[in-house]
């Protein structure tokens, strides 16, 4: 073939290539390049020698929690945790807690509720965690135990109440208890709301709870 | 703001008050001092690091098809997903859904992505107001700067200098720089922002392939005033913050913040899955030169990072010469590798704001070989011809000179001489060796005359 007609035909080639490239949207350009830029296959390690055995250690927890600026009550009833209430938050007027033990300190409705602004005054909300992990203090929380998603976010203070039989050691107990729940929004939650964004200095209560209560039930 | 001028020059501006370069190196050291101790307490810290490591390699390697699989998840889960090929399709995106909705007015929270693509100054062209809600990233913005350091934006800021900045935009009495006060006064301040405002963009630390959610992680509970308040939530993710499995986390999480600031766990890790009723949720998942650096063999182990920031608090040119001195998003270590992929005429001089000493290697959780990378670039940057001219010309003077003993023997002489003689000629302004060190006594001799002496004897 004659070296005119070769390149010829190269850059029509290449202009058709530049075309059809063109054509294709962000995605599918975004997903060629990726591939043809993959490094080779390298397989996943497994996560079966990290973490503990057994069950979370309470005093473990309660250190970490009080470290990252919690507060801990060690109770054994209801009535203990709605007495603690009273004389710790004595000027939380509105409570909000989906806890039927705790029905009579509770003044917020959370059912049928449909604008989350509304909470913006719930001085107090009392949740029930599912679980907590005893190597970092958090707690976690599905959308269906805070029955409103911004709920723990917007109280100017947050109490939970958990048992203590429900720690686990580390982070990989923990989403090995959450497993495959269809939640539609969890959190951890380690303490109160902090910043240090001004020259280090801590300071608890940034956007969030000003403090964050923990009621630990044996 | 730095308006073309390079580290060495800016680095020098920041050096010009000494005490408070001082002040800065010991903040961020204390900080590293910190991971170090929380990193102790985890016996297999060393372990945890490797299989994090593993897992973003195996992310790399089946990248493309955990973008399909997490697309396809967070569709089910009611989500909107959106592809944008680089910084303008992002902001383009961004835009459009603001105008869908008829939003000019909207809340963030802290997302590097966002800085990246430019947003607030894209949208501040188009009439719409951006609050940024973090509070170090508040400062800043008030202050018309950009974050100095991806963890810590307002790291360089004193708290006198932030008591005047809100004594002027926020009204607080003047002279008042306690921090509980400052604090509390943003706090008041931004939840009226939070409780009108009806869009809210939010970063993503982690997205889980499997499951289609993703995770964002604060102390102050920023994200989710703004995410649970809003009409609208947009999530914007480089495509790097993918993960394959929701047990993944756990490895991660670990990790993220005993690295960033020696805390066990931010306040808030927040797992996103679904829209909750009647809101509506965007995801904009973004390349920007991201499929480029995974095709670089030598570099494509940067986008293992998650901005912890780790490099940064431990490296001893970051600590002395502050995060503005990189001109760029991401500034220390890890910002000079993952930059010069951007621009690289721009960026050339970052893998040089370095003295290869391996700190940041050591303490990178997904243990991404950082002082390589920066050695590597140099390779790269010079042969590209983006190496600085004067570096180009002593490193050339210098190959010239070694590969010929002559000329060798008599510059050692002539060094020797003018260093004894004219001392002045070396030891002036125009040497930047002199700047802030003294020039050594000139040797008597050189080796080779002593041993040629010697080895008569």
């Amino acid at each position: 073939m004659v070296p005119e007609k070769q390149k010829r035909i190269k850059d029509q080639v290449s202009t058709y290539i530049t075309k059809l490239l063109n054509r294709l949207n962000s995605r599918d350009k975004i997903l060629a390049a990726v591939k043809k830029n993959q490094p080779p296959q390298q397989i996943l390690p497994g996560l079966e020698t990290l973490g503990k055995k057994g069950a979370g250690d309470v005093a473990q927890f309660t250190t970490v929690f009080t470290n990252i600026g919690g507060k801990i009550y060690e109770v054994d009833s209801y009535e203990t945790v709605i007495k603690t209430v009273q004389e710790q938050f004595p000027t939380a007027w509105k409570v909000a807690t989906p806890i039927e033990e705790l029905d009579e300190i509770a003044n917020v409705d959370l059912n049928g509720f449909n604008d989350p602004h509304a909470l913006q005054t719930v001085d107090l909300a009392i949740l029930q965690p599912q679980f907590g992990v005893a190597e970092n203090g958090a707690v976690w929380l599905s959308e269906t135990d805070m029955k409103v998603r911004v709920l723990p976010f917007i109280c100017q203070h947050l109490a939970v109440v958990l048992q203590a039989k429900q720690l686990v050691p580390t982070m990989h107990e923990a989403y090995t208890r959450i497993g495959d729940k269809q939640y539609g929004f969890g959190a951890f939650i380690a303490g109160p709301s902090k910043t240090a964004d001004i020259e280090q200095s801590l300071v608890l209560g940034a956007h969030g709870p000003k403090s964050m209560t923990l009621f630990l039930f044996p | 703001m730095t308006q073309g001028k390079k580290h060495p020059a800016l680095s020098e501006k920041f050096n010009a008050d000494e005490p408070r370069v001082n002040w800065h190196d010991e903040t961020l050291w204390f900080i590293r001092e910190k991971r170090d101790k929380a990193a102790w307490q985890i016996p297999e810290w060393e372990t945890l690091r490797d299989t994090a490591s593993q897992i973003k390699h195996n992310v790399l390697s089946n990248l493309s098809e955990y973008l399909v699989q997490f697309e396809e998840q967070a569709k089910r889960n009611g989500v909107t997903v959106h592809w944008a090929a680089d910084a303008e399709e992002h902001n383009k995106i961004v835009r459009k859904i603001l105008q869908q909705h008829n939003v000019i007015k909207i809340i963030k929270s802290k997302s590097m992505l966002t800085e990246e693509c430019g947003l607030n100054e894209y949208l501040a062209k188009e009439y719409i107001d951006v609050i940024d809600t973090d509070l170090g990233e508040r400062i800043v913005q008030l202050a018309h700067e950009h974050p100095s350091h991806i963890v810590l934006p307002c790291i360089h800021w004193k708290k006198e200098e932030i008591g005047e900045l809100f004594h002027k935009h926020l009204k607080t009495p003047k002279g008042n720089a306690d921090p509980k006060f400052l604090t509390n006064a943003a706090r008041l301040d931004l939840r009226q922002s939070f409780l009108t405002r009806r869009v809210a963009i939010t970063g993503v630390n982690f997205a889980v392939a499997e499951t289609g959610e993703f995770v964002v992680c604060t102390n102050e509970g920023n994200a989710d005033m703004g995410a649970h308040l809003a009409d609208v939530h947009i999530a914007c993710m480089g495509i790097e913050k993918l993960i394959p499995k929701r047990e993944h986390l756990g490895v991660f999480l670990r990790l993220l913040t005993r690295s960033a600031t020696g805390q066990p766990i931010t306040t808030y890790s927040s797992h996103f899955r679904k829209p909750r009723i009647g809101q509506q949720l965007h995801i904009v998942l973004v390349d920007n030169g991201r499929s480029t650096q995974l095709g670089r063999e030598d570099f494509r182990n940067s986008l293992k990072c998650i901005r912890c920031g780790a490099c940064m608090n431990t490296c001893p040119v970051y600590r002395r010469s502050g995060g503005h001195s990189y001109h760029a998003t991401i500034a220390g270590p890890i910002g000079s590798i993952l930059q010069p992929n951007l621009d690289m005429k721009k960026y050339a001089d970052l893998p040089f704001a370095s003295t290869l000493c391996g700190s940041c290697t050591n303490v990178c959780p997904v243990k991404i070989d950082i002082h390589d990378q920066l050695y590597k670039w140099r390779q790269v940057l010079t042969k590209e011809g983006y190496s600085p001219v004067t570096k180009t010309i002593a490193m050339k003077t210098m190959a010239a000179t070694l590969s010929k003993p002559g000329i060798f023997t008599f510059a050692g002489k002539a060094g020797r001489w003018v260093m004894k003689q004219l001392p002045f000629i070396v030891n002036n302004r125009l040497n930047p060796w002199y700047k802030q060190r003294d020039m050594p006594a000139p040797p008597k001799e050189s080796f080779t005359e002593w041993y040629q002496k010697n080895r008569k004897e």
